[in-house]
């Protein structure tokens, strides 16, 4: 039912049970997936001000790039062979079979922490580069976005490695399928974040 | 994979063992809303006793001791920022919403209980840390509300080398709180209603609390980026909003940050903020009018509209906050054209209430005294926002006592007589038991004249331009000597109003133990939480079987009926159920098959 249609109900005037089991309105789905949606349009908000602030800041007179890690390449491909995994670890689950889920769902975060310690060693790179949090307004925010991200990649971790401790203790596919779906939505919009701030950090 | 709410499944609830599992590390929504909601009136008791040490200073300049131009500062921005967000946000939504949600829309719970209890206490944690920036340095800040750069971290400013620390820590981790309780609130109603509960049949306290959630979920990571980058400037050194300047002939490290930057991101919260707090308000008030007035809410599809708009329209009204900060005129003018047109459905509310006062079989108690206040403050408050949303009539305004008149009847009185509507309306199913209803109108009266003797005066104040944010005003030409003693009336009437609070503490306390037994509905109301089959309602709120709802929430006073309202479970066993399959809503069943 569109949404137009729902608020145009002219409630007052229907009597009776409307609807089955499911109310009117509410979406076919577990409701853990509907509350993430909901974290990822306000981590998409927060990441978004944060990239206005970025260009706002970017216009003032005492702006100067800097030169950004190159390692940051390979760390990129860390996390797209992350997500990746994830994918595959998704499509095994759903399919309902065990073979090699746990190396897909394990390596997935695996390759998660090494992007985290990639990205730690950039952060040196730029140090050893004569570039700290409060030398240049960029490096400011280089430091900033990335650090932000990986908080969020670390709140990913955790719940990775809780359902990780499930898969190796035996649990059932279908008790951890959910887990599994909703850590790689998770990780695929991290990366789709990670691809837009290295792209906005790298061209400017 | 098909799935069905929980609100119609075995939910697994958490039934607690022991005293401590039951009050508090409790999982149960009702018992986190009155956690809720005693620690944020607590937290707002703290605010009520600033704003009177600064009332005693504003009236009496050289008669008491009590505070001194730094501790003035500290006492405006703690008694802002609690009154706003830790009091008023968290006493809406942490409080109403936790305990109205799942009851009104026929579930067992929250979604995700655990997660619930998390967010309590989370936001107790910002409620300490934001207490305990009295105890360390030299105390909170004193940077006002708004915690504009790069006065907050200024030497000049009080609390700049830890209170400011402390104050964006704890909105921080009150944002964590809140996002974790709101995901909550809207998964609940968008996933968890009971069988039947149309979106169109919920009453207006959800949609309220509904669509006040979805702008705090949005609004305030705005907050949240600033605080961090605001902690980043104070703690690290870098420069994202803090400017070039000198201070005390030494130039500080920082250079070429933006503080108009700042200014933008906090208010792409605070304005959706001011809704925040309105929005559940504007909801529970309209519940309380119509169940008193035992009439069907005037327009329901109307003020449901009106609540969707006003809260789109809350994210593009955000710079009328900052004419005086120096704007290219034709964003001035898009800002004042947004604000204004934002009064519409909002005015559009007000006529609603009005009507639905109209012919009513109105019963005038406690809770019903608080509600039609409300309608006098708000539209007072309301008119003088259009005053102010013109650029032109807000600039020779701005920083005067007409801007302190104006938001502290709109989002100060308006919403804390709706708090008290709401308290006493629904004080007999929190607790079973039923208030003083004399000592309630008593504190009606003292609370409802007593606010206006408070800010009617001061629209007049800023009239004359006197100044906001002063510590004392001395002697000056423009000031005459009328408007001084104004102020030394006005401090009277805040500390009459202050004081006769404590009738309200009383009330609920010695009510407790001595009121009389409620009834399960002792207002007659049609909305389901009054359906409980316990009252208070005990874990799990519904018994064994979940409630079906079989029509809207407003059927008071139907022709015909053997009662002036119908309960929203109540059967209705002449008209013929309708399918989802057959849903149409333009074609009237109940006129159709009959």
């Amino acid at each position: 039912m569109s949404i137009f249609k729902l608020l145009a109900d002219k409630s007052w005037e229907r009597k009776g049970i409307i609807g089955g089991l499911r109310p009117t309105g509410a979406f076919d789905t577990a409701p853990e997936r509907v509350a993430l949606v909901f974290f990822l349009v306000v981590a998409t908000v927060v990441f978004s001000l944060f990239t206005v602030g970025y260009f706002i800041r970017m216009e003032l007179p005492d702006w100067a790039p800097i030169e950004d890690p190159a390692k940051l390449w390979f760390n990129t491909g860390l996390l797209v062979v992350s997500s990746v995994l994830f994918q595959w670890a998704r499509n095994i689950a759903d399919s309902g079979s065990r073979k090699n889920i746990k190396t897909a769902f394990i390596g997935g975060g695996v390759f998660a922490v090494l992007f985290i310690a990639g990205q730690l060693s950039a952060w040196g790179d730029l140090n050893a580069a004569g570039y700290y949090v409060a030398s240049n307004p960029a490096a400011s925010f280089f430091f900033l976005l990335t650090g932000v991200h990986a908080v969020h990649m670390l709140g990913g971790l955790w719940v990775w490695s809780k359902s990780s401790i499930r898969l190796l203790s035996g649990s059932e596919i279908k008790d951890v399928r959910l887990s599994i779906q909703l850590c790689t939505l998770y990780w695929h919009f991290l990366l789709i974040v990670w691809l837009v701030l290295f792209a906005v950090l790298s061209n400017t | 994979m098909a799935y069905v709410p929980l609100a119609d499944q075995e939910q697994e609830l958490h039934h607690p063992h022991s005293w401590v599992t039951k009050y508090v590390w409790s999982q149960d929504h009702k018992v986190i809303a009155v956690q809720y909601g005693g620690t944020a009136i607590a937290v707002g008791v703290v605010a009520l006793v600033l704003s009177l040490l600064m009332r005693l200073q504003l009236g009496f300049p050289e008669t008491f001791d009590l505070i001194d131009p730094s501790s003035y500062y500290q006492s405006v921005t703690m008694h802002g920022m609690i009154m706003v967000v830790y009091l008023l946000t968290a006493l809406f939504l942490g409080g109403f919403g936790n305990y109205l949600i799942p009851l009104m829309c026929g579930a067992r719970d929250m979604v995700f209980p655990f997660l619930n209890m998390l967010s309590y206490w989370v936001y107790l944690l910002s409620v300490l840390i934001l207490m305990a920036s009295f105890f360390v340095g030299e105390g909170p800040t004193g940077a006002g509300w708004t915690l504009y750069p790069p006065q907050t971290n200024m030497a000049g400013t009080p609390g700049h080398d830890s209170g400011i620390v402390l104050m964006l820590l704890s909105l921080a981790v009150f944002i964590v709180a809140f996002t974790m309780g709101g995901l909550n609130y809207v998964v609940t109603v968008l996933q968890n209603r009971c069988r039947g509960l149309t979106m169109m049949r919920l009453p207006l306290s959800v949609w309220g609390i509904f669509v006040a959630t979805c702008l705090g979920l949005f609004a305030f990571p705005a907050l949240l980026v600033s605080a961090i980058m605001m902690l980043f400037d104070t703690l690290l050194g870098t420069s994202f909003f803090m400017p070039a300047v000198i201070e005390s002939g030494t130039p500080l490290d920082h250079n070429g940050g933006s503080p108009i930057l700042f200014q933008h991101l906090f208010w792409f919260f605070g304005h959706p903020e001011v809704y925040i707090v309105a929005l559940p308000a504007f909801g529970l008030v309209s519940d309380v009018l119509s169940t008193h007035a035992r009439k069907n809410i005037f327009g329901y599809r109307m003020m449901v509209w009106a609540i969707i708009a006003i809260g789109g329209l809350s994210f593009i009204v955000w710079a009328h906050h900052m004419y005086v900060s120096g704007m290219h005129p034709y964003f001035g003018f898009f800002f004042a054209t947004t604000t204004l047109i934002i009064a519409v459905p909002t005015a559009l509310k007000v006529y609603n209430w009005v009507l639905t006062l109209w012919e009513g079989d109105i019963r005038l108690n406690a809770p019903m005294y608080f509600a039609i206040g409300f309608i006098f403050t708000f539209i007072h408050g309301g008119l003088t926002g259009l005053f102010l949303g013109n650029v032109v009539i807000d600039l020779p305004l701005s920083d005067t006592y007409f801007v302190v008149a104006h938001f502290h009847m709109v989002m100060g009185v308006s919403p804390v007589l709706v708090l008290f509507a709401a308290l006493y309306h629904w004080y007999p199913k929190i607790t079973g038991r039923m208030f003083h209803e004399g000592m309630a109108k008593v504190h009606f009266w003292c609370t409802f004249l007593g606010t206006y003797a408070i800010y009617l005066p001061m629209h007049y104040l800023g009239f004359l331009g006197v100044p906001r944010r002063y510590y004392a005003l001395g002697s000056t030409d423009f000031i005459p000597q009328s408007a001084h003693d104004l102020n030394t009336t006005i401090t009277i009437a805040a500390l009459f109003v202050g004081a006769s609070q404590l009738l309200f503490f009383i009330n609920i306390f010695w009510s407790l133990r001595n009121g009389k037994k409620a009834d399960p509905n002792p207002w007659g109301s049609a909305s389901l939480e009054w359906q409980t089959p316990d009252t208070p309602p005990v874990h799990g709120n519904w018994g064994p079987e979940l409630p079906t709802v079989y029509r809207w929430a407003y059927d008071y006073s139907v022709p015909g009926a053997h009662q002036d309202f119908i309960p929203q479970n109540t059967p209705e066993s002449v008209e013929p159920t309708v399918d989802e399959q057959h849903f149409d809503p333009d074609h009237d069943v109940s006129k159709a098959d009959l």
